[in-house]
């Protein structure tokens, strides 16, 4: 058992990429040649059992055609090694792009390939059992969206994909494990069900607003980046020349939402965080200006999307 | 792009499409010699499978049980066994296509494509001529389009095609080098190869209508290569079996002759040194142009001066040979030779027997007075020559020679020496081959089955065997035009227009250059070729090098291949820049270090004259954009009009 543990350490030494015990790297990520292994598949090691049957029998009847033939298939065999190989050199991971989930949702991550040189054919990512197959033509960038498990909020490192292909005739398998140096927010679960947050016109809240692209609205501003482009008056845009933004008539005194970790004594801090959480996501749907006050920090008064996932972020990333 | 949590889907449509395809190819190509009651069934059952395959059915599983164990039952109802060639054949071609009513994963498809790549290797036992090699390599192409179709994402079917084509295209170079150092084995590892195949050509004997079944095959006997000009037809016969020994039907070499010495020759004349590459015949006869001076090596010498090779020619075979067209042999007859020359059976056909005594009597001891009159004889007294003579009655000479007169080669020969021997003068017949086509294309001569020929020698005092053809007596076109054409009387046929006797020629260069470097190549000629480049066939170690070396090597090319990059439209932007660079630092205006390309151009620009300039201004603007406006690589069109362009300015 401790001569497989050393071998298994030696070999990770020696070959970081053989296993999955790669460092993790950062983008963009270039499959060169020391990173790629290829070996015979299943089918590879049974068809080239075949050859060699056939060989023999070239051999031994004295059939110098069939010979050729079978060299002539071998040799188009062993070069498909080449071709498996071909398949994932050069490849670039240029890029991920990760999106929003709360835990125990699936997250969707989209990873950025190039092929800067060539079409790579039959392609295969295994990310967590499932398996995504593409291929991406010579000069072009293909965008991979997959989607990962999360289990609990705060940082989540990307797993180690494993990209492989049996181009082209399934005879030799080539792979490569790539631990891309990047980790994605999982924004924290929200609570299903619980009490509305306190001070915000307690049980008569108003039912969210859900007019907040409406047209009715109090002013214009200029449009600054960041702000949701939803929110652009077309327009009195086009009649002035320059992006302006909708203002809403300000939220009366009572919608200012005020949600405080301290007033929710008696809960163990993962509820807590919870309930903010469906707090902040409610606000944020009803149009809310809402203010989060949690241990260290404070955030707020504000609303709007920037805002929101301000404060989820910060819910995730609490102790 | 999917995203599949099962693996295993059943294989689409097309892979299986293409796999029918091969599977098409391979019965196609052992339909020539499976049984009638099996090919048009299994071709049958593969269309309705394809169809049913189409519309997602599957095939029943009891009737696939059922045909799996009818298919050996029938094979050994035809043949008698399951093992052997044709047997083995009708087995694996039958197993393949029921094996398609079975194809549910990819692993079936995998094993149905390995299986197919090995029945389509064995439909090159029955026979290895060009053609039938490169249909069977170009069936290849569908069984790797399978394998590439069952791939993720693969692309369109004509793509995957001609990925297939390329990759075997691109396999040829490793294949030859392989093809050239694989070790020939020096005996059969198991087995008797080739037992059980006809043997062609001429025989060690010669019974009624045996040379007349080859002569109307028109498939190749050997090819001779002369040293010096191709002999006049007239004189190109090729002696294959001397035949003394007759029983009233059969010509054979007979046992007594065997332990006779090798006759002596004195060549009187000028010789002859060619080289035939004979085609298999599963026997040791070795046809020699009329009359050999040294046996070759790996062939020995009858008595009569033919040549025996030491093992049937199974793949054919190269030998070179001397030949002296003008000899005398064996100017000394023993007693021995001269029973064996008169011998004759029992005492059928009498009117044969009497008119040689009628010819002994007025000429006496003249025999050369004696062969005139028999010549005469088969000229003149209404004699035919046709490959289909009537049937001949017990008394075949007799029979031949007053009552039906029309016959070919061997019953000519046969008459003839027949009657020499009645009237006392030694003969014997020999069975070969005369004529042949002299190929213009290339300077040989091609010998067919369908030029066999038989002739008789006799014994002169003094002059020794001397060669006498009765049927150019009847029929003096059959030696110079050669059988079917003497058969069907002379004149130009649309098979004889000069385009395709010039065709015909050339595809002809292309089996004897087939036949001698890939049917030929032996364990003595690889021999011959390794001892060329300084490998020692005799120690292992030494061909294990040159095999490993030639395997790194080709395993290393094979790397950098992979490794190279191959040359984009991008590329080809960069390096017509480059061009452009070149000769405008040639007119020096170089580049500065860190300059960019545009800015470049545009103050080089400022340099030249106006329309120079302009043009100039107008390849850097568009140089930028075909550089960096485009997330998709650059049109190809408006690259290489830039490229143009560029090429076209002239500063």
């Amino acid at each position: 058992m401790s001569l497989l543990a050393s071998l298994r350490a030696r070999l990770a030494r020696r070959h970081p990429s053989l296993l999955r015990q790669r460092p993790r790297e950062a983008l963009p990520i270039e499959l060169g040649q020391r990173r790629i292994y290829v070996v015979p598949t299943a089918f590879g090691i049974g068809f080239g059992a075949m050859l060699i049957v056939m060989l023999l029998g070239a051999l031994n009847y004295n059939n110098n055609a069939a010979l050729l033939l079978t060299c002539l298939l071998g040799a188009a065999c062993a070069q498909s090694m080449y071709g498996a190989f071909r398949a994932l050199h050069d490849l670039r991971l240029e890029a991920i792009r990760a999106g929003h989930a709360e835990a125990g949702q699936m997250l969707r991550v989209e990873l950025r390939f190039t092929a800067p040189r060539r079409t790579h054919a039959g392609l295969c990512l295994h990310v967590d059992a499932t398996r995504h197959d593409f291929s991406i033509a010579a000069d072009t960038a293909l965008s991979l969206p997959i989607n990962l498990h999360t289990g609990r909020r705060g940082w989540l490192d990307l797993p180690a994909l494993k990209l492989e292909s049996t181009w082209p005739f399934g005879l030799f398998r080539a792979w490569s494990w790539l631990r891309p140096d990047v980790r994605v927010l999982v924004y924290p679960a929200r609570e299903t069900a619980g009490p509305p947050p306190l001070g915000s016109g307690a049980e008569s809240m108003p039912a969210p607003r859900s007019h907040e692209l409406g047209e009715d609205y109090a002013g214009l501003r200029a449009y600054q980046p960041g702000d949701s482009p939803r929110r652009i008056a077309w327009k009195a845009s086009a009649r002035n020349a320059t992006l302006l933004l909708r203002l809403h008539e300000p939220p009366d005194a009572q919608a200012l939402w005020h949600l405080r970790w301290n007033a929710l004594r008696g809960l163990d801090p993962e509820t807590r965080i919870m309930r903010l959480a469906r707090w902040v996501d409610e606000a944020q749907r009803g149009g809310q200006r809402w203010q989060l006050d949690l241990p260290a920090q404070s955030l707020g008064p504000d609303a709007g999307s920037a805002h929101y996932h301000a404060c989820m972020s910060a819910l995730a990333l609490l102790p | 792009m999917s995203a599949a949590r099962v693996p295993a889907p059943r294989p689409d449509a097309r892979s299986f499409g293409l796999l029918s395809l091969t599977v098409a190819a391979t019965l196609a190509l052992h339909a020539t010699h499976l049984p009638l009651w099996l090919s048009p069934p299994l071709a049958l059952l593969l269309a309705l499978r394809w169809l049913g395959y189409r519309r997602g059915r599957r095939f029943p599983a009891l009737l696939r049980y059922a045909l799996v164990l009818t298919l050996p039952l029938g094979v050994i109802a035809t043949y008698g066994t399951l093992f052997g060639r044709l047997p083995g054949a009708a087995l694996a071609v039958g197993l393949l296509v029921l094996k398609l009513t079975e194809t549910e994963t990819r692993r079936d498809v995998h094993i149905a494509v390995a299986f197919a790549a090995f029945t389509l290797m064995s439909a090159l036992l029955f026979g290895q001529s060009l053609l039938q090699t490169l249909l069977v390599c170009a069936a290849l192409a569908p069984a790797l389009a399978t394998l590439l179709a069952l791939q993720p994402s693969a692309g369109a079917t004509r793509a995957i095609l001609k990925t297939a084509v390329l990759r075997l295209a691109a396999a040829l170079p490793v294949t030859l080098l392989a093809f050239v150092l694989v070790p020939r084995l020096a005996s059969p590892l198991w087995g008797a190869p080739g037992m059980q195949q006809a043997r062609t050509g001429i025989s060690a004997s010669m019974s009624p209508g045996a040379i007349g079944q080859l002569l109307v095959d028109d498939s190749p006997a050997f090819r001779v290569g002369f040293d010096g000009p191709i002999p006049p037809r007239a004189q190109r016969y090729f002696r294959a079996v001397v035949l003394w020994h007759f029983d009233g039907r059969t010509w054979t070499s007979g046992s007594a002759a065997r332990h006779l010495p090798l006759e002596p020759l004195q060549a009187l004349g000028p010789t002859q040194r060619y080289t035939i590459s004979m085609e298999a015949t599963r026997q040791t006869l070795l046809p020699a142009l009329d009359m050999p001076l040294q046996a070759p090596a790996a062939t020995r010498f009858t008595a009569a001066r033919t040549l025996l090779a030491d093992r049937p020619v199974d793949h054919g075979l190269r030998y070179t040979v001397s030949s002296a067209t003008a000899y005398r042999l064996q100017p000394r007859l023993g007693a021995h030779e001269r029973a064996l020359g008169l011998q004759l059976p029992g005492d059928d056909d009498p009117r044969a027997r009497a008119l040689a005594l009628r010819w002994r009597t007025r000429y006496g001891d003249n025999p050369v007075a004696i062969i005139d009159a028999a010549l005469h004889r088969f000229h003149d007294d209404g004699y035919r020559y046709t490959l289909t003579p009537p049937p001949l009655g017990r008394q075949q000479v007799d029979d031949f020679l007053f009552d039906t007169r029309a016959g070919f080669c061997e019953h000519y020969a046969s008459a003839f020496v027949f009657l020499m021997r009645a009237a006392g003068i030694p003969a014997r017949v020999v069975a070969g081959y005369q004529g042949g086509y002299a190929n213009r294309a290339a300077d040989y001569l091609l010998v067919r089955q369908a030029d066999a020929h038989a002739w008789a020698e006799v014994w002169l005092r003094g002059r020794g065997w001397v060669r006498v053809d009765p049927t150019a007596a009847v029929r003096p076109d059959r030696i110079s035009l050669g059988a079917i054409a003497a058969a069907q009387g002379a004149g130009a046929r649309w098979y004889q227009a000069a385009w395709l006797v010039g065709l015909r020629d050339r595809i002809d260069v292309l089996n004897r250059l087939w036949d001698q470097s890939v049917v030929g190549f032996n364990a003595l000629r690889q021999r011959g070729l390794l001892t060329r480049f300084g490998v020692d066939p005799q120690r292992w170690q030494s061909v294990a090098l040159a095999l490993g070396g030639a395997l790194a090597v080709a395993l290393a090319f094979g790397l950098a291949l992979a490794l190279r990059e191959p040359a984009g439209e991008r590329d080809a932007l960069g390096r017509a820049f480059d061009r452009l660079q070149r000769r405008l630092t040639r007119r020096d205006h170089p580049r500065q270090p860190g300059e960019a390309p545009a800015h470049y151009l545009t103050r080089v620009a400022a340099d030249l004259p106006a329309e120079q300039a302009a043009a100039l201004r107008a390849l850097s603007t568009q140089f930028v954009r075909l550089r960096y406006a485009f997330t998709q690589p650059a049109p190809r069109l408006a690259v290489r009009d830039w490229i143009r362009r560029a090429q076209e300015l002239k500063p």
